[in-house]
């Protein structure tokens, strides 16, 4: 049996539930012979592979819906060896270039001239080219961007990329200038309780309006996070109450406990505790980016506003090293220690005002 | 099989730089990129970069060339100048006497000891096939030649001192300063700058007629003002438009923001009243939802820049302290930090400037 999440996806370009200008958009690129690369950006749960594979199917019909996992080996010029697990049909081949971390510059470049020169066998096929799906290009290397952006131009006759990533910020100008962005802005709260109501009806089970718009505003606009929830309240109780208890996902109160530990008590005994917390996450392989962006925005709730901004100004600064140092705990464990400082000294200030 | 059904070879592709230069392909009918479509011809097509173009014409008058040097942001023409001198100098021998290499997928000192040094020692005859005259000599294009390892330029080099006689090295890069001095040394150098906003108006006006395109001009305003003197993002996004809009129907407004990746001005003016307002979970509610809508930060941050040098809310001394931290904070960015810690600490940073004013 597959989740909600899988069974409901829409799988043609006009059965989208939003943003409907956008894939009747798509539907016209599709359909013209100078289809671009595209970069397929916007934050996770928004709705990027489901339109990627929507438009996948527009180009070369059901056939792309045959899906298979397989292996693929590279080798990089040290004659280090490296494995992907990669996810194809006939028409295109999906990776995640930094499942294999430095190395994306090989497996990249590999990949394109590989397919780029296996011609189609299907001479009678619609279309001269493959697809290439790339996700969280967010993550590719510097180094890999540099050797795209030729690629891109050079193996263009035979195909196409679509790049998908949660936003632009970390690609170079070079690889956005060389693709038609499509850019998928999270749904509104409106349409994720539609949504949700959908499911249900499909499902045979009676939403309330009131619980479908409260999943929805804790799904923080995810959509996938949203009927994962909806799913879950099902297991937990049916029929369904307005007020039910909605299960939130396991690493945000994770993270929370621990944001609350540090804001009780400020000492060497707490950090020491804290770093096996964080440990802990990051073995989960919770993004460090999470962890980062939540633990500050719950442990700037109970300071004042110029405690706040200072807060804010060394978590921006820490959260930028830990882009670049490959141990990721020294930056988090740096900040929430930066911070155990400055908190205690606003406490004592405080106190100090007080008599 | 409905796949095998529908009918047509829709799949002409964009055609591509390189196979117009080696010719290697059968020739198809290719729908070819805007950039390569209008991409001058002849060095006099060239807009702007007078001094360029004027010291290339008298090579070419005179049948030589120097080792050259071009460097400045990208789409101003550095390509476009070396590929149109080099067809008028070797006309239709071109495509023999000149290799181009782009630094980005062949780069190290590797390339440049095989590929490099096979190429120039070629003999190049000063005949053309049909008998006409033609320079002795050929031309090795090494572009964005700023990706060049420290040790592929010294390598460079000696290869360009040994085979002076017969060989004429272009070098193109965007920073001059990541080219080693020896080699700067050896060539003339030029300087491209961006280009003018109604040269490339006037640019994207051709385009359109020679497209049959309906776009307005507010449209081509848009295109104009965001592509920063880069002329090639302006034929790109006007192709993009076309390509998303289909060729009938008419472009928006909202079609060109999408585009070009501009941020609706409402954004900008929320983020900066948000901040007047001196309520940290209201600037904290503001940059969540701003960034499920998945805007390009960098662009923001251009936006919010200049909304902020031209506010009279700000002295230039409050000004200032904005701009260190927009200026940090745009690096950060495009350095992998993430966009809602950033975000929030520029928004701190211009609130306390509006609170010390009161
Ligand atoms: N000075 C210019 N005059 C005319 N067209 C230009 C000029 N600069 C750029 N272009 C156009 O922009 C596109 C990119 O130019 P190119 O020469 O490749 O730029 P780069 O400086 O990055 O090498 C070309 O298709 C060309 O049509
Ligand atoms: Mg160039």
């Amino acid at each position: 049996m597959s989740l909600w999440v899988d069974k409901y996806r829409p799988k043609d370009l006009s059965k989208l539930d939003y943003h409907k200008d956008q894939a009747e958009n798509l539907k016209k690129l599709t359909q013209r012979g100078d289809f671009p690369h595209l970069l397929v950006y916007g934050p996770s749960g928004a709705g990027k592979k489901t339109r990627i594979m929507c438009i996948l199917k527009d180009l070369y019909g059901p056939g792309v819906e045959r899906l298979r996992m397989e292996q693929l080996n590279f080798t990089t010029p040290s004659k280090k060896k490296l494995e992907i697990m990669t996810v194809s049909s006939n028409y295109h081949i999906e990776i995640n270039p930094s499942d294999v971390g430095i190395y994306d510059r090989v497996v990249v470049m590999d990949l394109i001239k590989n397919v780029a020169q296996t011609q189609q066998l299907d001479v009678n096929g619609q279309r001269e080219f493959k697809v290439i799906v790339l996700t969280d290009v967010d993550d590719l290397s510097k180094d890999a961007q540099h050797a795209l952006r030729r690629t891109m131009e050079k193996y263009i006759a035979n195909c196409r990329l679509i790049l998908s990533a949660n936003s632009t910020s970390r690609l170079t100008p070079a690889i956005r200038s060389r693709c038609l962005g499509i850019r998928v802005s999270a749904p509104t709260i409106t349409e994720i309780v539609t949504i949700l109501q959908g499911v249900c009806k499909r499902e045979g089970l009676n939403l309330p309006t009131e619980l479908a718009q409260r999943i929805a505003e804790k799904s923080n606009r995810n959509l996938r996070r949203a009927i994962l929830m909806c799913e879950a309240c099902k297991v937990e109780q049916y029929p369904f109450s307005a007020n039910q208890n909605i299960a939130e996902p396991d690493w945000l109160l994770f993270i929370r406990a621990i944001a609350r530990k540090i804001s009780q008590e400020q000492s060497i005994n707490t950090l020491a505790s804290v770093r096996g917390d964080l440990y802990e996450l990051i073995i989960h392989g919770i993004p460090n980016t999470i962890i980062f962006q939540t633990l500050v925005s719950e442990l700037v709730k109970n300071c004042d506003i110029t405690l706040k901004a200072t807060i804010i100004s060394q978590a921006a600064l820490f959260e930028h090293r830990l882009q670049h140092g490959n141990k990721a705990i020294f930056h988090l464990e740096a900040f929430v220690a930066k911070y155990m400082y400055l908190y205690k000294k606003f406490l004592e200030d405080t106190i100090g005002d007080a008599f | 099989m409905d796949s095998f059904l529908k009918s047509g070879k829709l799949g002409t592709s964009i055609g591509d730089k390189t196979s117009q230069l080696n010719n290697e392909g059968v020739k198809k009918k290719k729908s070819v990129p805007w950039v390569e479509k209008y991409r001058p011809r002849t060095v006099s097509d060239i807009v702007e970069q007078t001094e360029a173009v004027h010291v290339l014409e008298q090579c070419i008058a005179g049948a030589d060339l120097p080792n050259l040097l071009f460097y400045g942001p990208p789409g101003t023409g550095k390509t476009s100048t070396i590929l149109a001198a080099a067809r008028q100098l070797f006309g239709d021998m071109y495509r023999d006497r000149i290799l181009e290499l782009n630094a980005s997928d062949e780069r190290g000192i590797q390339v440049i000891r095989d590929k490099v040094k096979t190429f120039a020692q070629l003999t190049a005859s000063a005949v053309r096939h049909d008998g006409k005259s033609c320079p002795p000599f050929k031309v090795i294009i090494l572009d964005e030649a700023d990706s060049l390892t420290n040790a592929a330029q010294a390598a460079l080099r000696r290869t360009m001192e040994k085979e002076s006689k017969t060989t004429r090295f272009c070098l193109i890069c965007n920073y001059v300063s990541r080219i080693i001095e020896p080699l700067t040394s050896r060539c003339t150098k030029f300087q491209f700058k961006p280009l003018d906003e109604s040269k490339i108006l006037e640019r994207l006006k051709l385009i359109c007629q020679e497209e049959k395109l309906q776009v307005n001009d507010e449209v081509l305003n848009v295109l104009v003002k965001t592509s920063g003197g880069d002329m090639r993002r302006a034929t790109t996004c006007l192709q993009s438009c076309s390509v998303l809009k289909g060729k009938d129907a008419t472009v928006s407004m909202h079609d060109v923001y999408e585009i070009t990746g501009v941020v609706p001005d409402q954004w900008v003016t929320d983020y900066i009243s948000v901040c007047k307002e001196n309520i940290y979970s209201k600037l904290e509610e503001f940059i969540e939802s701003f960034i499920l809508e998945a805007y390009t930060a960098a662009q923001f941050l251009k936006q919010v820049n200049e909304v902020i040098v031209n506010t009279d809310e700000f002295t230039d001394k409050r000004k200032a302290v904005i701009g260190e931290k927009l200026g940090t904070v745009s690096y950060r960015l495009q350095d992998g930090g993430s966009e809602y810690i950033q975000l929030l600490d520029l928004g701190c940073a211009i609130m306390i400037e509006y609170s010390k004013k009161t």
